[in-house]
């Protein structure tokens, strides 16, 4: 589904991803793992596309398309979906009206017709049920003055509406309480299918707990240091990071 | 008769033979401006002595100002000998046949803002059929208003059927004297519109001049006077919401507003006069005073406007709070795209006890464009327990354009409450990728963003209008980003 090679990208003069190469097939989920700062957030803007960053080398298919050649909007009606680290507030912009904006893009990329206003009122009501959110946030603006846990919710709740082939989730969990990390990981588990990858940034074992990674990666110094499957989130979450670089100098 | 006055008689008369010469051929005076012009025009509209009067003290005291040139905008000095001052609509072997031949760029705006076909080809300046006049139309509102008592009708008719009326309103709040446009337009004033609620009446529905489209057309000077008796209310709204394709053509219009006893007046303006090319070659000078004064106690005037045309804009609806707890509001989006110079805000002056105003401007630049907001909250002495409240906040999109804000504030009462609140930002990188990374393109993801920038003051204008509004910002900004 997704095959990274060699990539390299920088960002107001810095290089920050320095070779990231990485392969997720359908039907898997993948969580990448790193210490602060390592370039986890800019490996994801750079493959959802954002101008600022600078790609220098390397290159990234996207079922067998050439992500790098597309714009942002393009890649997201394709079926790439980013779950923000920091979900940003547009005041004023219904959260309703701006992901059924969203919904109708897709579809008419996708040479289907726009959705029915009743339908799509029916679905959200569904997933925001499933997300237990209450229905005050369909007519607030996007993210406008939600609690840090909420914007996060609110990006689930995005991702389950437009149901992505990839997403691409960056610490989605990060400021959730213990109940709102279980209705985001079952959440994710619902999007999970043979057709369908994720990949998780996150900094916590808890997390995998339920939502259980095929493979885990470590990215580090702007490429990926090391991979393995879950029990290396395990180890990690007992030994911190040291060890990993300590043993790729070894 | 003085001396004087006799001299004044004779050159009016022989300046208006000279006038009309050509005004039989074209219908129009020649460019110029004199005391024979002034006296022209009135003699042409056939004015009661008392307005010819008043136009030509007007025109005496212009004669003695000069131009203003504080507000933050730049254009070459206007050649006020250079402008004609009364001119009749373009004749109709100039006007283009049909929409064929006017310009595509053109119509693409007006089929964006959703105007009907037979709409768009008026606005063009086609040569239609008179069907599309909408007289009909006119005429049913006229039996319904009529019904209810409310007077509504060009200036003109006003000036022939309500005399009393015009000579006793006509400059209570916009004097003469007020300003340089101000006492320009007195002068020269061609037409306007005219309402009068009587006492307790409540307009049975909007009143718009948006009918009156081709009379707008002509009138570079026009001249509104709208007066709500004691218990009133009205909902006026005005707008041509075509662009027009003139060069820079002066635009020195003044609306006066009276607001007796418990009487509400609501003004809405969506503007979008033509506001020169990519390159800011061409477009309207727009050079407006608009006044209402709150005189009776618990009056209310609330201003709203979306300003996206014109090359220049300057101006400052303006509310005087004279009547115990009367209110004045002001709500405004200023939109400023290309070369576009923007100089607009208002004045809220209190002068009676608990006066309240409110003032919430938002300011969008893009392109090379200026936008300026201008306030003056002033409360005077006798203005106990006065309270405003005023938010400015300005959008910029792009690195070359600019905004600038000027509250001004003069508290003489220590009893009254005076907030401001501002803030500027760009049109967030963030924002805009938030959305382009759900699919929404860059230019719906612009319009998204800028709407919900304008909300607040959406929301105070009539349904109908809202959505013209809106169309007419995202027309406005069209290629700003991306
Ligand atoms: N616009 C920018 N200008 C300058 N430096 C930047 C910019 N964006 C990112 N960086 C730098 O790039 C590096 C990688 O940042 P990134 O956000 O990708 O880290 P991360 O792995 O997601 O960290 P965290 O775990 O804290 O979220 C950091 O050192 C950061 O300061
Ligand atoms: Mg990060």
């Amino acid at each position: 589904m997704l095959e990274i090679s060699d990539l390299s990208a920088r960002v107001a003069g810095k290089e920050i991803l320095t070779g990231v190469n990485l392969k997720v097939n359908a039907g898997e989920v993948h969580a990448i793992m790193g210490p602060n700062g390592s370039g986890k957030s800019t490996l994801a803007q750079v493959l959802a596309g954002r101008e600022d960053y600078e790609v220098t080398r390397g290159s990234v298919t996207f079922e067998g398309r050439d992500l790098l050649s597309m714009r942002a909007e393009e890649r997201a009606r394709a079926g790439l979906f980013l779950g923000f680290q920091y979900p940003v507030e547009i005041p004023g912009v219904n959260n309703v009206y701006l992901l059924k904006a969203a919904l109708n893009a897709k579809r008419k990329a996708a040479g289907e017709p726009e959705v029915d206003a009743y339908e799509f009122l029916a679905l959200i009501r569904q997933k925001m049920k499933f997300m237990q959110m209450s229905e005050a946030f369909l007519s607030r603006g996007v993210n406008e003055g939600f609690s840090g846990g909420e914007k996060k919710r609110n990006e689930v709740l995005q991702m389950l509406v437009l149901e992505p082939k990839l997403a691409i989730l960056d610490e989605t969990d990060s400021g959730l309480d213990i109940d709102a990390l279980k209705v985001v990981s079952t959440g994710v588990n619902s999007l999970r299918g043979p057709q369908r990858a994720v990949v998780l940034v996150t900094h916590y074992q808890r997390l995998l707990d339920y939502v259980i990674p095929d493979q885990v990666h470590v990215l580090s110094g702007g490429r990926i240091v090391k991979s393995g499957d879950k029990t290396l989130a395990q180890e990690l979450e007992r030994r911190g990071y040291d060890w990993v670089m300590e043993s790729r100098v070894a | 008769m003085s001396t004087k006055s006799q001299e004044v008689e004779a050159l009016v008369g022989q300046k208006y033979r000279h006038g009309f010469v050509t005004d039989i051929e074209s219908d129009s005076l020649p460019p110029g401006l004199d005391e024979g012009v002034v006296a022209a025009i009135s003699k042409k509209k056939d004015e009661p002595k008392f307005l010819l009067d008043w136009r030509l003290k007007a025109f005496r005291h212009w004669r003695t100002m000069k131009e203003p040139n504080w507000a933050h905008v730049h254009y070459k000095p206007i050649d006020y000998q250079d402008i004609s001052y009364y001119s009749a609509p373009r004749a109709p072997a100039n006007a283009p046949k049909s929409l064929d031949e006017v310009d595509p760029k053109l119509l693409a705006t007006y089929a964006k803002l959703g105007i009907p076909l037979h709409e768009r080809a008026r606005l063009a300046g086609v040569a239609v059929d008179a069907v599309f006049d909408s007289v009909s139309v006119a005429t049913t509102f006229k039996e319904k208003l009529g019904k209810a008592g409310v007077i509504f009708c060009s200036f003109s008719d006003a000036v022939r059927n309500h005399p009393d009326l015009i000579e006793r309103y006509l400059g209570m709040v916009v004097p003469p004297t007020d300003n340089f446009f101000a006492a320009l337009n007195s002068a020269v004033f061609s037409d306007g519109s005219f309402v009068y609620v009587p006492a307790g009446v409540r307009c049975p529905m909007e009143l718009s001049t948006y009918f009156r489209i081709n009379a707008a057309k002509t009138g570079q000077f026009e001249r509104t006077l709208i007066i709500a008796a004691e218990g009133a209310s009205v909902s006026y709204l005005e707008g041509c919401t075509a662009p027009m394709r003139d060069e820079n053509q002066l635009h020195a219009a003044v609306v006066e507003l009276v607001a007796l006893d418990d009487s509400q007046i609501k003004y809405s303006t969506v503007q979008n006069w033509y506001p020169g090319d990519e390159n800011g070659l061409g477009g309207i000078y727009n050079f407006v005073t608009k006044r209402g004064e709150c005189r009776g106690r618990n009056s209310k005037i609330s201003w709203t406007q979306v300003e996206t045309g014109s090359a220049i804009t300057w101006k400052y609806p303006s509310c005087v709070l004279k009547g115990e707890n009367s209110i004045g509001e002001f709500y405004s989006v200023a939109v400023a795209n290309n070369y576009q110079q923007a100089d607009t805000g208002t004045k809220m002056i209190h002068i009676g006890r608990n006066t309240k105003s409110t003032i919430v401007s938002k300011g969008i630049s893009a392109g090379h464009a200026q936008n300026t907001y201008r306030g003056l909250v002033k409360i005077l002495p006798s203005a106990a327990g006065a309270r405003n409240f005023t938010q400015c906040d300005s959008l910029l999109m792009g690195p070359q354009c600019a905004a600038h804000t000027f509250p001004y504030m003069e508290v003489k009462n220590p009893t009254a409450t005076v907030e401001h609140e501002a803030s500027t930002s760009k049109i967030g990188e963030d924002q805009l990728f938030y959305c382009l990374q759900r699919g929404i393109s860059a230019e719906d993801a612009v319009n998204m963003i800028v709407s919900g920038f304008c909300k607040v003051v959406f929301k105070e204008l009539p349904m109908e209008f809202a959505v013209e509004a809106q169309n007419l910002l995202s027309v406005s900004l069209e290629g700003a980003v991306g």
